[in-house]
C-alpha cells in the first residue's frame, strides 16, 4: 500500500454540499496510517487519465453548473471513466454527481441532461416539493456486512432504478430515490451514486475506509484503525438526527 | 380599512401579551395575528411613515449593517420603527409596525428601516413600496431553506425589475458581482451607474459602495465562493482582487460585464484583531476617517453600505461618520459579555456564524488576534440555523489550525463540529464535546488560562439566542447585554 490516487471532477463547480469535507476525510485518514494521498483536480474541458486514479469523486452544484459538466462529461471524460470503472476503481457520486453518473436527468419538459451511463437510473425532476432532510439508509457492502449510512439530502430530482440496478442501500429514514420506493443510491461494481451528502463521509467514516481499502485493492482489516471516538458521536447524533 | 384597524391592533397586542405570558418568546406572535386579522397590515401601517420605509437584505450583515443605519439616522434626529431584534420576516415587521402604532393607528416614528429575510424581500418590498433598498451581499447560506443562490438572484432581479418603484434608490455592492448585476435590471442602468459616480443624491441610478485597498487582497479564492460566472452571459468572471468570499474587483472577459466605479468607498483599511477597523471612507461630498468599534472586513463592507444608504438619504458625510462611530455590536455580533465569579470574571465574545461566508470572515478576523485561543463552538441544527449542517465543512477552521489552546464543542451537533474540527488539524485533545450549552459554557469558563484571555464563542444562530437567554438568565452576567 502506497499512495490513494483521487480524482476530483470539476472540484470548482460541483461543491455544494460541502464536498471538500469528503474529499478531506480521505486525505487525512490516508495520512494518519502513513498512506500517501494524491489529489487531482480535472475540470471543464480538460481530459482525464483513466490509468493513473484509483478513485473518482463527482459532487453536487447548482442547476447551471450541472448542465455545464453534464455536457463536458459527455464529451471528454465518458470514456476515460467507463474504461475506470471496468478495470475497478471506485467512482462515487453524491447528490447531482449520483444523477449525472446514471443515464439521464430530466430538468423538465424538453430539457434532459444526459448522463455518463456508468449507473441504470434515470432522474426526473417531478412536481412535488424537493426531498430535504436528514436520511438513514441501511447498505449491505462486501467485507464489512450490514451498515448504516447517515446524512442529508436536498434535491429536486426523483431517481427511478433500471430493472436490473441494486440501489446502494434501503431506507431507515427519509426519501431516499424517489421519496416512495424505499431505495437509495445505486451499486454496480465499485461505482456507487447516492443522495446522502452533510457531507458523507465524515459522519460515516467507515464508509471512507471501505473506498480507501476497495480503491487500494485491499482487505479491510489490512487497514490500521484509528482513533474514531470523535467520529463514532458525529455518526451518532447524524442517526439521531434522522431518528434512525 | 382603518375604520376597523383599531380593536384588529388592540386583538393582536393582547395576542402578543398572551404569548409572552405562556412564555413564548417569539417576536413575530402579534404580527402574525395582526396579519390574520388585516392581510395589508403592513401596508397600511407602513402607508402612515411620513418618510416612508428603507429595506436592508444580504445573506450577511443584515443586522448590522441596519444597526449602523440606525445609528446614523437616529443621530440626524430621525425618529426610526426599526426591527432591530432581527426578526424580519412578514410577522416580525407587522410586530415591529404594530408596536409603534398608536390605538387607532398613527404610527410613532417616520421612517421604516427594515431588515429584510432575503426570501421575503419581494413580497415586502410590494407591501412597504420602500424609497430604498440596500442589497448587500449573496453568499451561500442554509441551502436546505434558501435553495441555490441563482433562485434568492432570480427573485431580488424581480424584485428590482417589477416591485420596486421607479422613484426607489437602489443602493448596491459594487464588488459583489451578483449584486452589482441587479443595477443593469433598472431603466438606464448603464447610465445610472455612471450617474453614481458623481452623485448619490439626485441621481436616479443605483448608489454603489465597494473597497479598493491591494493590501485585503486574498491569494486566492475561498472554496465556498460561489459567484463565478457573469449572470449577462454565463463566463467565468476575471477576479482582478479578492477581498471575502466572492467579492473584490472583476470583469467578465467575455461579455465585458464590469465592476461599476462606486460612489461609496473605503481605502486604507487597517483591521484591529476582533475590536476595530479603521478605514478612509469617501462619498461624493468628500472624504473621512472612520473609526469603527466593530472588528473584521465584514463590518467594513457593513458600514459602507450604511454610509452608502445614509449618503443616498442625504445625510452629511460629518453625520455619516459620528453614527458609525458610534455604532453598538448588534444582538450577538461580537457582543462582548463578563462571565464568572466576580474574583475570577472572563470576557466571553460572542461572534455569531451561520454560513461559510460568515464563519470565514470571524475566523479570519479571530485569527488576526495574537495568541492561542480558548474557543466554545456551538453548533445547532434547529430549522432557523438550518437542518443541513455541511455548511462547517466549506467554512475556513483551518485558518485556526495551531492557534487553539482549547476547545469546546457544544450543541445539537457538537460532535459533528468537533470532527470538523479535528479534520482541521486540531489536535483531538485539545477537543471536549459537551452538548449541554450550560454545562460547555461552565467548563469553558473553569477551564481559564492563566491571565485571563478571552473565551471566543462562535454560536449558530439559535445557539446565539440560547447563549445570550443563558447568560441573563444565570446571573453570570456582571455587565448588561448590549
Amino acid at each position: 500500500v502506497s499512495t490513494l490516487r483521487v480524482c476530483a471532477l470539476y472540484p470548482d463547480l460541483m461543491n455544494i454540499y460541502a464536498d471538500r469535507g469528503n474529499l478531506l476525510v480521505l486525505e487525512r485518514r490516508c495520512a494518519w496510517r502513513g498512506i500517501g494521498f494524491q489529489l487531482t483536480r480535472c475540470g471543464l474541458g480538460e481530459p482525464l487519465d483513466d490509468e493513473i486514479h484509483d478513485l473518482f469523486y463527482l459532487g453536487g452544484g447548482q442547476d447551471r453548473d450541472q448542465r455545464l459538466c453534464a455536457e463536458d462529461l459527455i464529451q471528454t471524460k465518458r470514456d476515460a471513466l467507463h474504461a475506470a470503472a471496468a478495470r475497478g476503481a471506485v467512482i462515487l457520486g453524491v447528490c447531482g454527481g449520483y444523477q449525472l453518473l446514471g443515464r439521464s436527468y430530466e430538468l423538465g419538459p424538453g430539457e434532459e441532461l444526459p448522463g455518463v451511463e456508468l449507473l441504470d437510473v434515470r432522474t426526473v425532476r417531478e412536481d412535488g416539493p424537493r426531498l430535504i432532510g436528514n436520511v438513514a439508509i441501511e447498505v449491505a457492502l462486501d467485507g464489512v456486512g450490514e451498515r448504516v449510512l447517515a446524512g442529508f439530502e436536498n434535491h429536486g430530482g426523483r431517481t427511478h432504478l433500471g430493472a436490473g440496478q441494486a440501489p446502494l442501500g434501503r431506507v431507515l429514514r427519509g426519501y431516499g430515490n424517489d421519496g416512495s420506493s424505499g431505495f437509495e443510491g445505486a451499486h454496480s461494481g465499485n461505482t456507487i451514486g447516492t443522495y446522502l451528502h452533510g457531507p458523507l463521509l465524515p459522519k460515516n467514516v467507515w464508509f471512507a475506509d471501505w473506498l480507501i481499502a476497495t480503491a487500494l485493492g485491499i482487505d479491510q482489516d489490512q487497514l490500521a484503525s484509528l482513533n474514531d471516538a470523535l467520529e463514532r458521536e458525529a455518526h451518532k447524533g447524524a442517526r439521531i438526527a434522522a431518528r434512525a | 380599512v382603518s375604520v376597523l384597524l383599531a380593536p384588529k391592533l388592540a386583538l393582536a397586542r393582547a395576542a402578543g401579551a398572551l404569548s409572552r405570558l405562556r412564555g413564548g418568546g417569539a417576536t413575530s406572535v402579534p404580527g402574525k395575528v395582526l396579519m390574520r386579522l388585516e392581510p395589508d397590515a403592513i401596508g397600511v401601517l407602513g402607508s402612515r411613515l411620513v418618510r416612508g420605509s428603507v429595506l436592508v437584505s444580504a445573506t450577511n450583515g443584515k443586522t448590522t449593517t441596519a444597526a449602523m443605519a440606525a445609528s446614523i439616522l437616529e443621530r440626524e434626529g430621525v425618529r426610526l420603527v426599526h426591527n432591530r431584534a432581527g426578526a424580519n420576516m412578514a410577522g416580525g415587521i407587522a410586530s415591529t409596525l404594530l408596536a409603534a402604532a398608536h390605538g387607532r393607528g398613527a404610527i410613532d416614528g417616520e421612517l421604516g428601516l427594515f431588515e429584510v429575510d432575503e426570501l421575503w424581500l419581494a413580497q415586502l418590498a410590494a407591501q412597504l413600496r420602500p424609497r430604498a433598498l440596500l442589497l448587500g451581499n449573496l453568499f451561500r447560506d442554509q441551502l436546505d431553506r434558501y435553495g441555490e443562490l441563482e433562485t434568492i438572484a432570480d427573485s431580488w432581479a424581480h424584485t428590482v425589475r417589477d416591485v420596486l418603484g421607479d422613484d426607489a434608490r437602489l443602493v448596491l455592492n459594487a464588488d459583489d458581482p451578483v449584486i452589482a448585476d441587479l443595477g443593469r435590471e433598472r431603466a438606464g442602468a448603464m447610465a445610472g451607474a455612471a450617474a453614481a459616480v458623481g452623485d448619490g443624491i439626485d441621481g436616479t441610478g443605483p448608489v454603489y459602495f465597494g473597497v479598493n485597498d491591494d493590501s485585503l487582497a486574498l491569494p486566492h479564492m475561498a472554496h465556498a465562493a460561489d459567484a463565478k460566472h457573469c449572470r449577462n452571459c454565463g463566463a467565468p468572471y476575471f477576479f482582478e482582487a479578492v477581498y471575502l468570499g466572492h467579492l473584490g474587483h472583476y470583469r467578465c472577459p467575455s461579455c465585458g460585464q464590469t465592476r461599476p466605479v462606486p460612489a461609496v468607498l473605503a481605502t486604507n483599511v487597517r483591521l484591529e484583531g476582533v475590536r476595530a477597523a479603521r478605514f478612509t471612507l469617501h462619498t461624493p461630498a468628500g472624504e473621512a476617517e472612520v473609526a469603527l468599534p466593530l472588528p473584521g472586513l465584514y463590518n467594513v463592507y457593513n458600514a459602507l453600505a450604511a454610509a452608502a444608504l445614509a449618503h443616498a438619504l442625504a445625510v452629511p458625510l460629518e453625520g455619516i461618520v459620528a453614527g458609525l462611530e458610534s455604532t453598538r455590536a448588534a444582538f450577538g455580533r461580537a457582543e462582548s459579555v463578563t462571565i464568572g465569579a466576580p474574583d475570577h470574571p472572563r470576557e466571553l465574545r460572542i461572534l455569531l456564524v451561520k454560513n461559510p461566508a460568515g464563519a470565514n470572515e470571524v475566523l479570519r478576523t479571530l485569527a488576526l488576534e495574537p495568541g492561542e485561543h480558548d474557543l466554545l463552538g456551538v453548533l445547532n441544527d434547529n430549522i432557523a440555523d438550518g437542518r443541513d449542517v455541511s455548511w462547517i465543512w466549506d467554512a475556513d477552521f483551518e485558518l485556526l489550525t495551531g492557534r487553539l489552546r482549547r476547545v469546546t464543542c457544544s450543541g445539537t451537533r457538537a460532535a459533528e463540529l468537533a470532527v470538523r474540527l479535528k479534520y482541521a488539524g486540531i489536535e483531538p485533545e485539545r477537543i471536549r464535546v459537551q452538548p449541554d450549552l450550560a454545562a460547555a459554557v461552565s467548563t469553558a469558563q473553569a477551564d481559564a488560562p492563566p491571565g485571563g484571555a478571552p473565551l471566543y464563542a462562535l454560536p449558530t444562530y439559535t445557539a446565539m439566542l440560547s447563549l445570550r437567554e443563558l447568560l441573563s438568565a444565570g446571573g453570570q452576567t456582571r455587565s448588561a447585554l448590549t
